[in-house]
């Protein structure tokens, strides 16, 4: 295809031609296009169809407001939905098409809601998808949803990476147009960090789109020396296709750098980079964006901001209409025909509204025919530039909840000077809308901060640039149109919406934006909102200024989720850390388990077991029959050391920890302030003054926080220090009655008797021959049991050593859930039963918490309402009908009774198969549970379909007599 | 929002959990202090708009405990402190 509307003159690069398609048609167009510029020179005017009435539309702009020239783009698993055409950088191979519409763009079958128009106005969901009740569900979400949002997602996973990054600056300056170049310039001369971002690919901003001269030379050349200085000086750093999207606080920036967009592959590199970028300061030069007029069909494709047909003409060398019309309110609007007929482009008319000419409507089959004035005349033109005035960039200034202020001078809302801190705003952003001005305006401003920052160095002089001409007299709408006139192209709100929303008494600017969607598509409303809140004045019967404005918010343009994640997705969205032994049970056919940032064995596969069930009761039978080992590295470890050492772990421990003597193990139950349990674990007293405590393992971080809490912050004069040692020992539980038997060949010189070291008793000592390593006799699965750390390094050769060592007693690795099935045969309380609403006299430790000390919540568990005898007790429970399983969750009725809340007797924690007993066991809370043992009750599960009879039982499955642990 | 850490200069919040108002610090003594002291001190905050004193932990960092003084209409903090020495002030001892 021949780009017809291609003409002479503007900054691409016409040696370098590149190809792409639209729709399945081939085009081409050249370097340094963006797809708007190239879809116009191709002369595409139609390029999408509307949010709500699927109208034909077109380009608007030439900027990041544009509201309608949304398109799919690339193809496959790269396929990104609503790309705005005029943002993107056109490159070899580019694959583009069109969005919203059923049908082919040109016939879109949804246009049909075009003429329902009527019904869909302000306010359509609220009043309509109210009744009946029942077809919400069944018939007005489904419609909802199906004709929501404009693009597709491609449902694959992003082939591309994102990447974060941290940077430090002076002086960040948002916009490299004129005020941002003479800004920086200003404030890298004088020696400041500076960084310079800018939306575009290439820096300049408007002074590549106008005809201006600055120092003697064309606008555009130079914005090119002005960028060349900046890039030759060391404290410098120039970020093009890179948007600052939002001002945080403390001067922290969030800012999004667009690396490999323009390229048709990223060959590996981040697609894109959030920058976190830290500054002293800031210079807001973001310009100004220009405003539409409302008129009757005033969204025909075609129909376009002036700024931007100058910025097709001039930049890119491309006219966007062969017969152009001029509609403005400002003197802008002729700077547009003036530049047109510089290049030969012919004007059909200019329609001035100050000379009270107007545009009532226009027609034209996907595309803009023929203009309609006010006066009954009809006008040719394939093009129609419009201008309404231009509204400052004050996005950011927002950020930290300025509301801007109206300025009747330029009939814009400027920053009203509540800004984040350290931010200045200069040139167009601030109001000073002529060129000159905006130059002086940032020098000036940033020789300022300059000198408040301290330097020394001079900022030089400003470029000098003469002040174009600029009158402009607001004019918002035209009132005579009788056709539909739209505010908001992109969200498809009309300036009777905007009356209807005030009919209807939603007025406040805020009201106003959300009962018609102003504003709140994904431009939030650039080029639209001033129009809606004027045309709302005018209903109102007030001025502007008493109307007010909406605010922003960030982001200021929108940012892909993916750029957010970074590389935290997929396994990486929360590393894992691994066990000591988790190469040798990767060789041993462990199946893995994520427990808290642990990735642990939960059993190990045996040739010829079908299911995880034979493992896992392989697993524990073994190991009660002789013996079994398991890594329990993930426990959280903390080192206490200290005179006060003890006294520390009195306080923070329910029980008494005092006169624990050396060489023992203590079982501690830790209460939060409330009283509520909330974790517990053992603490070894290896020597006087020297702990090691053990936490669960997903409790291991908040422990220690809250340890250095009541460290720093309660008794800041203990004299107690301690460290995580979690990852600095690998330990493993020895379970069994061999487990003696077992240690003794790898223990070096320690009497391993039941009178030299009894259950509780630790040690220090060496194993296979001068290893370091502790020694604890502590059970959790109920038989005689240790657990043996060594230094992490040595934790692969460990638990080869062991096993080797147990293979006389057919010695058996188990995982997790062998763990967990032992746990629940002794009866011994885990994150199951610590719900974060437990009490130690739920749990049958009452008795535990001392009354002869203050620690942290024993005051607090005091409370009548904790300690009530009619209250929940954890029992076990088995099922009468053994060959029945336990289902978790089931709630306890008494027989009898109807089963609803107010006659819930409690729940079933936890359950497994005993393959010690041949029958499921189960523990849980039940009121009164104690005084229960022997009853029946009723364990309904409505949610797994079960109700069957369960026998109370005492907790404690097997051994209750702790007979075995203490052999 | 960025905390200048009184040892380690302006730190990132991310490194950073925040624990609340820095109330906590003023912890009865459950010995002698009646239940409704003991329930004030576990349950009641103050929310006010406006300067707050709480609690920060650089978790990620040193492990102080830090007492900022935020305001939380405008983010603005006026000065950080090591709880330990604000503890001390407050006749904390062992």
């Amino acid at each position: 295809m021949s780009q017809q509307n291609r003409i002479d003159g503007g900054q691409i690069d016409r040696t370098h031609k590149l190809s792409f398609s639209f729709n399945g048609k081939f085009m081409t167009g050249y370097q340094g296009d963006t797809l708007a510029s190239a879809l116009l020179a191709n002369g595409q005017r139609l390029v999408g169809r509307s949010f709500k009435y699927h109208r034909p539309r077109g380009i608007f702009t030439a900027g990041s407001e544009e509201p309608n020239a949304l398109v799919q783009l690339r193809d496959g698993a790269a396929q990104e939905p609503n790309t705005r055409a005029t943002t993107v950088e056109l490159f070899d191979g580019l694959v583009a098409t069109s969005q919203n519409h059923r049908g082919s763009l040109e016939h879109d079958l949804m246009a049909a809601n075009d003429l329902l128009s009527p019904f869909l106005s302000a306010g359509f969901y609220y009043k309509t998808f109210m009744w009946p009740k029942a077809f919400w569900e069944k018939l007005y979400e489904p419609m909802i949803r199906a004709s929501a949002g404009l693009g597709r997602l491609s449902m694959q996973e992003d082939p591309d990476v994102y990447d974060h990054g941290y940077l430090h600056c002076d002086l960040l300056v948002i916009g490299a147009g004129p005020a941002g170049l003479s800004g920086a310039l200003a404030a890298a001369r004088a020696g400041l960090r500076v960084i310079l971002a800018d939306e575009d690919f290439t820096p300049g901003g408007r002074l590549n789109a106008e005809t201006y001269e600055v120092d003697g030379q064309s606008g555009a050349d130079w914005a090119a020396s002005a960028v060349a200085e900046l890039a030759a000086m060391d404290n410098v750093r120039i970020m093009t296709r890179t948007t600052v999207y939002g001002a945080y606080d403390h001067g922290i920036y969030g800012v999004l750098e667009r690396c490999t967009d323009h390229l048709k592959d990223s060959a590996g590199k981040p697609r894109q980079v959030l920058w976190r970028l830290y500054t002293q300061r800031a210079l807001l030069t973001a310009g100004a964006t220009e405003r539409s007029i409302a008129f009757g069909a005033n969204d025909r494709p075609g129909i376009m901001m002036a700024g931007a047909v100058r910025t097709y003409v001039n930049r890119f060398g491309v006219a966007p209409g062969q017969k152009v019309a001029v509609f403005t309110n400002n003197d802008d609007g002729l700077r547009t025909a003036e530049d047109l007929k510089t290049k030969g482009v012919e004007i059909t008319r200019i329609i001035d509204a100050r000379n009270g000419d107007t545009v009532v409507n226009t027609t034209g089959r996907h595309g803009i025919h023929t203009v309609h004035l006010n006066n009954n005349r009809h006008i040719e033109a394939d093009c129609l530039a419009v201008s309404g005035g231009w509204s400052p960039n004050v996005h950011l200034t927002c950020h930290h909840r300025d509301r801007p202020t109206w300025n009747a001078d330029i009939a814009g809302f400027v920053p009203a000077g509540d800004l984040p801190p350290g931010m200045t705003v200069a040139g167009a952003a601030n109001g000073a809308m002529t060129l000159a001005a905006a130059i002086v305006d940032a020098h000036t401003k940033a020789a300022r901060i300059a000198a408040d920052l301290g330097t020394s160095k001079a900022p030089g002089d400003p470029a000098k640039a003469s002040d174009e001409t600029f009158a402009t007299a607001p004019f918002w709408h035209v009132g005579e149109s009788k056709k539909r006139a739209w505010v908001d192209l992109q969200n498809d709100v009309t300036t009777k919406d905007v009356k209807q929303s005030h009919k209807e008494g939603f007025r406040s600017v805020e009201h106003l934006k959300r009962y018609t969607t102003l504003g709140m598509a994904t431009d939030q409303g650039k080029t639209a909102n001033i129009l809606g809140l004027a045309i709302m004045a005018e209903a109102a019967g007030q001025s502007i200024q008493d109307t007010g404005t909406t605010i922003f918010r960030p982001p200021y343009n929108p940012v892909a989720i993916g750029a957010f994640a970074g590389r935290a997705r997929g396994k990486d969205f929360r590393p894992y850390r691994l066990t000591p032994s988790h190469k040798w049970a990767e060789e041993n056919g462990a199946d893995f388990v994520e427990t808290g940032n642990w990735l642990r064995a939960q059993w190990f596969k045996q040739p010829g077991e079908k299911g995880w069930r034979d493992s896992v009761d392989r697993e524990a039978a073994q190991t009660r029959k002789s013996v079994g080992i398991c890594d329990v590295t993930t426990l959280g470890k903390i080192d206490i050391q200290g005179s006060d050492a003890a006294t520390f772990l009195n306080r923070i421990y329910a029980n008494a920890f005092l006169k624990l003597p050396v060489g023992k193990v203590r079982y501690g139950l830790m209460l939060r302030e409330d009283g509520i349990c909330y974790d517990d674990g053992t603490t070894a007293r290896l020597a006087e003054n020297h702990f090691v405590m053990t936490t669960t393992t997903a409790n291991a971080v908040t422990v220690f926080r809250n340890m250095e809490f009541a460290r720093q912050c309660l008794w800041p004069d203990l004299d107690v220090h301690f460290i995580s040692t979690t990852d600095g020992w690998a330990q493993f539980a020895v379970a069994g009655p061999n487990s003696r038997a077992l240690l003794s060949k790898v223990v070096d010189d320690l009497d391993l008797s039941n009178e030299g070291f009894p259950f509780m008793a630790c040690a220090e000592c060496t194993v296979f021959g001068g290893t370091p390593a502790r020694l604890f006799r502590i059970s959790f699965s109920g038989e005689m049991a240790f657990e043996i750390a060594v230094p992490a390094r040595f934790g692969d050769a460990m638990i080869r050593g062991l096993m080797a060592a147990g293979e006389e007693y057919d010695a058996v690795p188990y995982g997790t859930e062998a763990l967990g099935v032992m746990r629940i045969e002794k009866g011994h309380a885990a994150g199951n039963e610590l719900t974060g609403q437990t009490t130690a006299q739920m749990l049958g430790l009452g008795g535990m918490v001392s009354k002869k000390k203050d620690s942290v919540g024993s005051k607090l568990s005091e409370r009548d309402g904790m300690n009530q005898d009619d209250d929940l007790r954890l029992v076990g429970f088995k099922p009468v009908d053994r060959s029945i399983l336990l289902t978790a969750g089931a709630h306890f009725l008494t027989p009898g009774d109807p089963a609803d809340m107010t006659h819930d007797q409690g729940w079933m924690t936890s359950v497994a198969y005993s393959p010690e007993l041949g029958h499921s066991v189960g523990l849980g809370y039940l009121k009164r549970g104690k005084e229960r043992i022997g009853e029946q009750v009723r364990a309904y599960s409505p949610v797994r379909n079960q109700d069957i009879m369960v026998e109370v039982c005492s907790p404690h499955h097997i051994d209750p007599e702790g007979e075995r642990q203490r052999g | 929002m960025i905390i200048n850490h009184p040892l380690l200069g302006p730190r990132d919040a991310a490194e950073f959990v925040n624990r609340g108002d820095a109330c906590q610090i003023d912890r009865p003594d459950g010995m002698t202090a009646s239940m409704d002291e003991m329930h004030d001190y576990a349950y009641l905050r103050d929310n006010p708009a406006g300067e707050v004193r709480e609690l920060w932990y650089h978790e990620q960092g040193d492990r102080s405990w830090l007492v900022v003084t935020r305001n939380t209409l405008t983010h603005e903090i006026t000065s950080v402190e090591m709880a330990r020495d604000v503890a001390r002030a407050r006749g904390r001892s062992t």
